[in-house]
């Protein structure tokens, strides 16, 4: 289904028209400027949740016009099942990143806002773009734009972490340029993301492909051992900066391997398959490690990131739809939970202007709306049945299983640590004694404050409950992934189980009351 | 003896420039000093008629004075991006001269001989031709490096690039000489067609065509050949510098080009070679010790070799494809190093003019806050920084886009793997400039800060180079097929 009205266009661009007008005005009006320029976009993006045909895996929304004439490169735009979630995951999560840097962000606002809604015209244009020229365009014009917002506002560490952040994804993402190239002239001279996708390339030249390809995705996942730049870039960026990072840019490496690797690199995925899938499994566990070790409250996080994100990778890398949807669904799902820690780290941090698990003990007795909030986030983060990440990592899961019960247990390790930092990290966080020395500035959260988590936890149980509607939505879409003619390599694919995860009502109720009874426990 | 009138209009272009130049001169000393204004805008006035008279010439092909001079599609293109940014420079000098106290008439006149130099550069069918105008280009430069009579370090860079700048043009002389002895006559097609009847095998073909690579490897400043460009660009009053690292430039890859493809065409194999070690330690040296620079100028003169370096790759590719005509490696060259002029420009002009007590602020700890005090020049210092880091939606990404294409097409995909590690460490130099405008704060409160000093003309100087480096970033179509137009064919 194609309509005419160039809805892509409006979202992806409508941003961008905001960050040129919030560096004209005042500091004030560049706050409700981008305010408004975010809520109207995910407006925007939201009648396409309807608007969506999710009976078809072809690309919907389809734009397309002529931008270099010699080599044809192509200004055209698409919507798929894969693509359909990220973006409205992105619209929804930008109004919040305005929200919390309101007071947060005291100097430069103008530029602030500016860049963050630059950031967001190259997110969304990432996974719309349906030329691989254009996609790269998007896919670097976003380092500057974070590199500012980690670099300008970000903490003591700050410029390191920028630098640091901004050379890996370069040098990864300029051996991806070379490997656009290269695609383009064994794919028949086009940058179409589609045509390439059909065409079939010898093995060794697959081989390379496949670690260009990498060299750009994985570090942007982060896969282990690339993983290093994350935990600075996450400690040292404003709350907005660690949302965008945590929530959608991660993102863009894993959409990058569903987008280009698994379609036009088929022979070299399976070959590949087993080294991906232990470093995706050495990343949860080893993200999960790390994350038990730290003091830091963002630094647990990122590294919880790196063990999320294994999962991802994991999902996608066993090839079956299972472990796809599950995978789409994680990266869904990392984004709102994720996202919504982050955005209580900023809270928090605003009133003790310390990130260490030390400094901010028993939250509960002064903000016990905060720890509400902060509890449910958590236990969304490990998995927890009825919150929107046990879908994905169940799903996950599920497909490990069928690929290889030994690999499914150690995933599941994975599940267990997290239940473990997560838990620790509650503990002393929400229910220690508070420390004197903040005592007076832990108030509770404010109506902005409120305002910006409780739609994140709304999802947190929408999605953990009623999975289906976006599962639908995408499940056309991976299947025709799986179902290429030209790969039979994929035919490990078994007999396809409904993607429907029954939850058990019984468990729902029992989170419901559990959370509420553990963050009014004082 | 007749005037040949047919050849007079052929280098219509170049006499206005010259005629210009002269009455320049004889203008000067008559123009009260608080008038020498005048003399800046005598000289818009003569790039603008040379441009409608170039424009008039871009088709077609014709041979003039014995067949000295050839004026093409390809010569054209060359002229109308010099024009362009003589005129960008004239516009930075009049800003810059005034700030520097250089209150000198000459430097005008001096500008247009250089360009008449470089305008014969990439005209010439002749290497005798081709000499001249480099010599004509050279000696005005060396002149105008040394403008700051004041300055120790403008003397000393208008000496070296003197005794460089001769050495060089001796050993040119020398691979022409031998080349004459080869074909029996100093023009390219005569030389080409010798190469072709003689064979390739020839020792002393081989020496030429090494002598020629060094004398323009000069020229280009690529290494090993660069020993110069980082003194002279530092110590010349910058908007001497920009228009050297510009102007100089793409003249010198005009003419070098012409030689290499119209009259070398034969052994382009074996050039091509050559040229892939002085590209690839070009990338290494110009990228590396960039990242160890504290004053700008000195950075942005390793970034300018190293930029040669990311040229060199299409000249490579074009080298090593002989004549197949899906070749985009000259097409390549030529936008590359358009673009790169913008940029280039660009940044040596808000170099210029950050000043404080009236002393240029070169050094890159000057720059500290500079988004605080100058959000407006940060944020062009930001884009022209980051065009020149080659990440889109920039020109410079574009030029980088074409020249790896080339070379992928050419099946050169290592050599664009290798330049492409080598963009990514250029990042990280460009980007410390951003760090340092952005992110810090100057050292010591007390002292004065660098500001910009703004007028009319280098607002529209910056205005012009950002537009170039936008839009030629989101539209390049126009320029490639300028380019592609323009492109020399290898036979």
């Amino acid at each position: 289904m194609t309509t005419s009205f160039p809805w892509l266009s409006l979202i992806v661009f409508l941003p961008l028209i905001g960050a040129v007008l919030c560096l004209l005005v005042k500091v004030e009006s560049a706050r409700w400027l981008a305010l408004s320029f975010t809520v109207v976009d995910f407006l925007c993006s939201l009648p396409l949740w309807w608007l969506f045909d999710s009976s078809t895996a072809e690309m919907q929304f389809v734009e397309r016009a002529s931008w270099i004439t010699s080599p044809p490169v192509q200004y055209s735009l698409g919507l798929d099942g894969i693509s359909f979630p990220l973006i409205l995951m992105t619209t929804l999560l930008m109004p919040f990143c305005v929200m919390v840097s309101w007071t947060a962000i005291e100097k430069r606002i103008q530029l602030f806002m500016s860049m963050l809604l630059v950031m967001e015209t190259a997110m969304l244009g990432v996974f719309v773009a349906l030329d691989f020229v254009l996609f790269y365009v998007f896919w670097e014009a976003m380092l500057i734009p974070m590199y500012l917002l980690i670099g300008v506002w970000g903490g003591a560490n700050r410029l390191y972490a920028a630098i640091k952040f901004f050379l890996y994804t370069l040098a990864g993402s300029l051996l991806l340029l070379v490997a656009i190239i290269a695609l383009y002239f064994q794919g028949g001279h086009t940058f179409d993301i589609l045509a390439l996708s059909r065409g079939t390339y010898s093995a060794s030249l697959q081989m390379w492909l496949f670690l260009a390809f990498f060299a750009a995705f994985a570090v942007k996942v982060p896969m282990f051992p690339f993983h290093t730049w994350l935990p600075d870039a996450h400690v040292e960026a404003p709350t907005a900066g660690s949302v965008i990072l945590a929530s959608v840019l991660l993102k863009m490496g894993t959409y990058g391997f569903l987008r280009f690797t698994l379609p036009m690199l088929p022979d070299a995925t399976v070959t590949f398959t087993k080294p991906m899938i232990v470093l995706s499994i050495v990343a949860i566990i080893y993200g999960a490690y790390m994350a038990l070790a730290q003091t830091d409250i963002k630094k647990l996080i990122a590294y919880s990131s790196v063990s999320h994100m294994g999962f991802v990778t994991l999902g996608i890398f066993v090839l079956n739809i299972q472990g796809i949807e599950g995978a789409v669904m994680q990266m869904v799902n990392h984004g709102i939970t994720t996202g919504g820690l982050f955005l209580c780290v900023g809270i928090i941090y605003e009133r003790t202007h310390s990130r260490h698990i030390l400094d901010n003990t028993g939250l509960a007795g002064p903000m016990p709306r905060y720890a509400l909030f902060l509890m449910i986030f958590a236990l969304s983060s490990l998995g927890l049945p009825g919150t929107n990440s046990f879908v994905g990592e169940f799903l996950v899961l599920a497909g490990t299983f069928l690929w290889s019960k030994v690999a499914a247990a150690f995933a599941a390790l994975g599940v267990i640590l997290a239940a473990a930092y997560i838990l620790w990290l509650m503990q002393r966080v929400a229910f220690g004694t508070p420390s004197p020395a903040h005592r007076a500035h832990l108030l509770d959260l404010n109506a902005r404050e409120t305002a910006t988590l409780v739609p994140l936890v709304v999802l947190v149980f929408v999605i953990g409950i009623f999975p289906n509607p976006l599962l639908t939505r995408m499940h056309v879409s991976v299947a025709h992934l799986l179902a290429a003619p030209k790969t039979p390599a994929f035919a490990i694919e078994p007999r396809p189980v409904p993607p429907v995860i029954p939850v058990p009502p019984a468990a729902v109720a029992a989170l419901t009351t559990l959370s509420s009874e553990q963050a009014n426990a004082r | 003896m007749t005037l040949p009138v047919q050849d007079l209009l052929a280098i219509l272009p170049e006499l206005v420039v010259i005629s210009t130049a002269c009455l320049i001169l004889v203008l000067d000393p008559i123009l009260a000093a608080s008038k020498k204004d005048l003399l800046a805008w005598l000289t818009l006035a003569a790039l603008a008629v040379c441009l409608g008279l170039t424009s008039s010439q871009v088709t077609g092909r014709q041979y003039a004075f014995s067949n000295m001079i050839l004026i093409d599609s390809y010569g054209s293109f060359w002229k109308l991006l010099l024009y362009i940014v003589t005129g960008l420079t004239v516009l930075l000098s009049l800003a810059y001269l005034k700030a520097e106290r250089l209150n000198i008439g000459e430097y005008y006149g001096f500008i247009l001989l250089a360009l008449a130099g470089m305008m014969v550069m990439v005209s010439g069918a002749d290497l005798l031709t081709i000499y001249l105008g480099t010599e004509l280009m050279s000696l005005s430069l060396y002149v105008m490096a040394g403008l700051k009579r004041a300055d120790a370090r403008s003397l000393e860079a208008s000496a070296k690039y003197f005794v460089l700048g001769a050495f060089s043009s001796g050993i040119l002389l020398y691979g022409i000489s031998l080349l004459f002895g080869l074909a029996g006559s100093t023009r390219l097609p005569v030389i080409a067609e010798a190469i072709a009847t003689q064979g390739t095998g020839n020792p002393i073909l081989s020496l030429a065509l090494v002598l020629l690579a060094v004398g323009f490897g000069f020229k280009l400043a690529v290494v090993p050949f660069h020993m110069w460009t980082p003194d002279v660009y530092q110590g010349a009053p910058t908007s001497v510098t920009a228009f050297m690292a510009v102007a100089s430039k793409a003249a010198s890859f005009g003419a070098f080009l012409r030689v290499f493809v119209e009259g070398l065409g034969g052994v382009s194999a074996d050039w091509s070679i050559l040229f892939t070690v002085v590209c690839l330690v070009t990338l290494a040296l110009g990228n590396l010790v960039a990242i160890v620079q504290t004053n700008i100028k000195r950075m942005l003169a390793y970034s300018s070799i190293a930029h040669a370096g990311y040229a060199l790759i299409g000249v490579v590719v074009a080298g090593r494809q002989g004549g197949m005509a899906a070749s985009t490696g000259l097409p390549s060259v030529l936008l590359y190093i358009a673009i790169y002029s913008f940029m280039t420009l660009g940044a040596f002009a808000l170099v210029g003019m950050l000043r404080k007590e009236g002393q240029e602020s070169d050094n890159i700890e000057d720059y500290a806050g500079l988004a605080k005090r100058e959000p407006l020049a940060a944020f062009f210092m930001l884009v022209f920084l980051v065009s020149l880091a080659g990440i889109p939606p920039t020109a410079g990404f574009i030029g980088k886009f074409y020249i790896f294409m080339a070379a992928v097409n050419g099946g050169m995909a290592w050599l664009a793997v290798v330049a492409v590690i080598f963009a990514a460490i250029s990042a990280f130099y460009y980007l410390r400039i951003v760090m340092v405008m952005y992110m810090r704060e100057p050292d010591n409160a007390a002292a004065s800060h660098s500001r910009l000093e703004t007028s009319p003309a280098l607002s529209f100087v910056l205005a012009c180079a950002l537009a170039g480096v936008v839009l030629l970033g989101l539209f390049p179509n126009g320029l490639w097929s300028l380019a592609t137009h323009a492109a020399p064919l290898l036979k």
